[in-house]
């Protein structure tokens, strides 16, 4: 396959940076999210949540908040007409709590109220009965079997164990750490929301922010009882996502309330029930220990991963594998032997969040390889470029890495740019900023490197497929494309993205891209850097089907060769660029062309349960990063002055979109680093708010240069990787790593706190 | 919930007098948190945002008064040379957008022990002018903080404006928090030089149930000061007066950093401000 773009002449097409038709909207505020939902006569949804990790639930009572003025709906466990269960992989979740809570904010009621507030007063009004029993917070105790299990079947979610080369070999030089990575949350801006609207037919409709509309509508109907088709999902503004919306959140809640109530039912989460209404990133413990010989080359990689998965198993197998598979990192290992167990704790539900079990693996790698490189006195960038895998070297899977992976040359590059100038006098440029720490007393600079590996699209032999309907029909005498998938857009730019591709396949200018929804087939989730891969590989093929029945008419009607044919500038055209036809004639009049495809990535197969060999990824990806960072080493107080990345994309659809993805990564990236963390002790949350979960402002985030290397992969549409996740993968440990050059300390945890610089 | 929104200031006493269950709002950065977050819920707010004669500040007789409507971001921007340690403060408030809606007196009526406008107000010795249709008093700022977000308020009264002396001195202030902008202070410290007097003004912020002074480190950097030669600091002093102004506090464990750390932090932001403060005093002196 390969780029078709360079011909096109119709603007806007792949490769150049194309306006978003959501940018100024939302620039200005005037783009409606899924919380600006509103319909006439609707009703409020609120949810009553547990204030207990783990709980007996003994009783229910609603007669109270029945009774309140204004309400018309107050539902338990008893009013799940379908199985009260859901969940990514397992369903394991209820949807309302029955016998037993087992994490802070589960929900155990709804409320239906003309009103917002009072459908909240009312909701706390419900009387639960708990008992509350000893909550299992200890996920390394937890997976040891050590715990009360919290579900049939034990404590361990899953098990991945990778076995590649001699699992005995021994190296001279041996470096050893144990890491921790906190629990980082997606912090989206938009909270979890929705309007759900009952239809004469007994189904719902439900308009819904969200990542995966097909498989919301699965776990809906299957909640509700009622057939898929019953239930039809239509995208709503999403306002960010990270990986944070794709388990349900209050999708079978608000359709429960309006099949009960016969009314619309909006649910808006307030910011604090947002922390408590979606999955974190999975908090790691690691134990690493890497074997080289005497110049740094590595001889074997072994490491110890606990996950802790917290209540439910939300997609933790899937975490589990990636943490697992891609545990030794960006690196030519020959021998391998990782374990990696997720855990079922009464901690909050961890699930899916940018980065997916990678980003916890290569703080551990990365801070190895940093071990390594001072083990062996070579410089943190050498050892990287020593050790990294190229194109025909294998993973710890034993598959074979068949396209480029250009880890040397992204860590030579980050290595040349320029470095930033030296610690300024204006406070803006010191660690404090402006709030006057110092004028430069204590500060200190380092720099660090950090180098990631990702999978691209979903693994382990997932039946992973995109649908798109490509129709093109006259319209006000101009041909129109209109292309409809269930993608979901959370602000990459997926929309803007199928336009590109259909400008560029069809060579029409004018085109519409659909309302994301369930009346067309599944795109899978908005998740694992794919939709540019798979929903664009389904767009790209479900236009091209559309061309070749527009040229194949021209071709009947000229007698050309239609090999000789292709679309531009709203004709078919000839080798030489002549008008050979017009698309509007070859539609004449009210004639529509339209073709559907449904598009599949090569398969990829499942992991040996013993050794965890397979070719069970569809691509990987890689960037790395330098970090600079000044550090107030009195205060302990840490300023990112430089954060610069290199990073293969295979090919830039959209630049402006790729450099959005790499600024927004690494920024996700630091806020793990330096700040972001929902503290819980005992199964409670403490700093559930944005007053208390920081990240970063523009005043942490620096300005970066970014290098963007476009390597093509012979497998993927347009040559295409996915660009999504790989940077906030490794500017975590840059940062950290030039933390610890900054102030010689082991620094064996994220995110860094002042405490741990200032040892107080 | 009621919204009372008088057009003047004696409006807006008699309604506090007749309502004392409405809760005053000016910015409304920490009300509305309060509300959004169902932490509080008032009867009513009384909105001061329409009153005139608080929007305003002045100068008289070496005393700065600063209404009670004035903004963060007026104080950062008008008021850097009559009170520099309260601008220095503002700056560090929120973001631009709060520092356009946020007050100096919304801040006292809270009174947070991490209010970052209180420091400064310590420091430089200022006094809180309340008001009711009883008539004014005034208090020092020493004396308004009396615990945990409490301040001496009476229940029919309004903060009318903050009167701060005009120094002509240096003054500093630092605030430490885990991100370089629009963070609650881990821990704070205000720092004002008074050498007509030769006395030492300091604020602690976020290291106590309420912010407070140190006076046994005022008094010993006071003593250490060459008041007269405008000599260098001693290293020696200055790390002293570090450590009383961390004896002054009584900081706790929370998510925002550890009681230790909030000590260690003070320590060492109160012997850099008093270093700044005292240097610029030196060279001011000299130039």
């Amino acid at each position: 396959m390969t780029a078709t773009g360079t011909r096109a002449r119709t603007r806007g097409g792949v490769g150049e940076s194309a306006a978003r038709p959501d940018g100024g909207l939302k620039v200005r505020g005037e783009f409606a999210f899924s919380s600006d939902l509103w319909m006439e006569g609707m009703l409020w949804g609120a949810t009553l949540r547990s204030p207990h990790a783990h709980a007996r639930v003994e009783a229910i009572r609603t007669e109270a908040a029945l009774a309140v003025p204004g309400v018309f709906a107050v539902l338990t466990h008893e009013d799940v007409p379908g199985v009260n269960a859901y969940g990514l992989e397992h369903r394991d979740q209820p949807v309302l709590a029955h016998d037993r809570v087992r994490y802070q904010g589960e929900p155990v009621a709804l409320v239906a109220a003309d009103h917002p507030e009072t459908a909240r007063r009312a909701a706390a009004l419900v009387e639960v009965d708990y008992a509350e029993l000893p909550p299992v917070t200890d996920a390394r105790a937890a997976v040891r079997g050590e715990c009360e299990p919290l579900h049939a079947g034990g404590n361990t979610v899953r098990h991945v164990r990778i076995r590649r080369g001699d699992p005995t070999a021994s190296a001279p030089v041996v470096v050893t750490g144990e890491y921790e990575v906190g629990m980082q949350d997606q912090a989206f801006l938009g909270p979890e929301s929705g309007l759900a609207v009952p239809a004469a037919d007994g189904g719902v409709d439900l308009y819904v922010a969200t990542q995966w509309l097909h498989v919301d509508r699965s776990q809906v109907a299957y909640a509700l009882g009622l057939d898929e088709e019953l239930v039809r999902i239509t995208l709503a503004g999403v306002g960010g996502a990270f990986g944070a919306r794709e388990d349900l959140s209050m999708q079978v809640h608000a359709c429960l309330l309006a099949l009960r109530t016969g009314r619309a039912v909006k649910m808006v989460y307030s910011r604090e029930e947002s922390f408590f209404g979606h999955v974190h990133r999975h908090p790691a413990w690691m134990r690493y220990e890497h074997g080289a010989d005497e110049t740094g080359r590595l001889v074997y990689v072994r490491a110890e991963i606990v996950l802790d998965g917290g209540a439910y198993a939300s997609s933790t197998p899937a975490v589990v594998a990636n943490a697992a598979t891609l545990g030794a990192g960006p690196y030519a290992v020959p021998n391998v032997a990782i374990d990696c167990h997720g855990a079922y704790t009464n901690n909050p539900p961890c699930g899916a969040m940018r980065g997916f079990g990678a980003v916890q693996a290569a703080f551990g790698y990365e801070s190895q390889m940093d071990r390594l490189a001072e083990a062996v006195g070579v410089d943190p960038a050498e050892i990287r470029v020593l050790n990294g895998l190229t194109q025909g070297d294998h993973v710890a899977t034993g598959q074979e890495v068949d396209s480029a992976a250009p880890v040397a040359e992204l860590v030579r590059r980050v290595r040349d740019m320029p470095l930033p100038p030296p610690t300024g006098t204006d406070l803006r440029s010191l660690p404090g900023g402006v709030a006057n720490t110092t004028h430069g007393e204590g500060v200190r600079r380092g720099v660090g490197y950090g180098v990631g590996i990702k999978n691209i699209c979903f693994s382990e032999g997932f039946d992973d497929y995109s649908t798109a309907r490509v129709t093109v029909q006259v319209v006000g005498d101009a041909p129109v494309a209109s292309v409809h998938t269930a993608a979901v857009e959370v602000g990459q730019g997926v929309v803007t993205l199928q336009e590109q591709i259909a400008r560029t396949e069809l060579g029409i200018a004018r085109v519409r891209v659909e309302t994301a929804d369930t009346r067309v087939g599944s795109a899978g989730s908005t998740s694992a850097s794919r939709q540019s891969y798979v929903t664009g590989g389904a767009v790209q093929a479900a236009c091209r089907e559309v061309a070749a029945e527009l040229v194949s008419r021209a071709s009947i009607a000229s007698g050309a060769d239609p090999a000789t044919l292709s679309l531009d500038a709203d004709h078919v055209v000839d080798l030489s660029g002549r008008r050979v036809a017009s698309v509007v004639d070859l539609l004449g009049g009210e004639e529509v062309v339209e073709r559907t495809v449904e598009w599949r990535h090569r398969p990829t197969t499942t992991l040996d349960p013993e050794t965890g060999q397979g070719s069970a990824h569809v691509q990987f990806a890689f960037a790395a990063h330098r970090a600079v960072v000044d550090v107030d080493v009195e205060l302990g107080l840490v300023k990112v002055v430089a954060l610069d990345c290199a990073q293969d994309v295979g090919r830039a659809l959209n630049p402006g979109a790729v450099l959005g993805q790499v600024h927004g990564g690494s920024a996700q990236g630091l806020g793990l680093a330096v700040m972001e963390e929902i503290q819980v002790v005992d199964g409670l949350v403490r700093n559930p708010s944005f007053t208390d979960y920081l990240i970063p402002t523009v005043l942490d985030m620096p300005p970066m240069q970014v290098d963007v290397l476009e390597l093509a992969d012979p497998h993927a549409p347009y040559g295409l990787r996915g660009v999504g996740e790989p940077p906030t993968i490794s500017s975590t440990p840059a940062i950290v790593a030039a933390i610890r050059a900054a102030t010689g300390l082991p620094l064996a945890r994220v995110p860094v706190r002042p405490e741990h610089l200032t040892g107080t | 919930m009621d919204l009372v929104q008088p057009a003047t200031w004696a409006e807006a006493l008699t309604a506090r007098a007749e309502r004392p269950d409405l809760l005053p709002i000016a910015g409304g950065t920490d009300v509305m948190v309060d509300i959004n977050f169902d932490r509080r819920r008032p009867e009513g707010l009384l909105d001061l945002t329409r009153v005139p004669e608080t929007a305003t500040w002045s100068v008289d007789d070496g005393v700065l008064r600063i209404g009670a409507g004035v903004t963060y971001a007026q104080v950062e921007s008008d008021l850097a040379d009559l009170a520099p340690g309260l601008a220095m403060a503002s700056r560090t408030v929120g973001s631009p957008q709060i520092r356009n809606r946020g007050t100096v007196a919304g801040n006292l009526g809270s009174a947070s022990p991490a209010g970052d406008a209180h420091p400064p107000l310590l420091a430089v010795g200022a006094t809180v002018e309340v008001e009711s249709v009883r008539g004014i008093r005034q208090v020092a700022a020493d004396d308004f903080f009396v615990g945990v977000k409490r301040n001496a308020l009476e229940p029919d009264e309004l903060i009318r404006s903050v009167l701060v002396p005009v120094t002509g001195a240096p003054q500093q202030f630092a605030k430490i928090g885990t991100r370089n902008a629009m963070v609650i202070a881990v821990a704070s410290f205000a720092v004002s030089l008074h050498p007509a007097d030769r006395r030492v003004g300091t604020g602690i912020g976020s290291a106590a149930p309420t912010p407070r002074r140190a006076p046994q480190a005022e008094e010993q950097l006071a003593g250490a000061l060459d008041w007269d030669g405008r000599g260098p600091l001693d290293p020696s002093a200055v790390r002293r007066f570090g450590e009383l102004v961390a004896d002054a506090a009584d900081p706790i464990d929370d998510v925002r950093g550890s009681a230790a750390y909030r000590r260690h932090a003070l320590a060492v932001l109160a012997a850099r401000t008093a270093t700044w403060a005292w240097d610029q005093h030196r060279t001011e002196v000299a130039s």
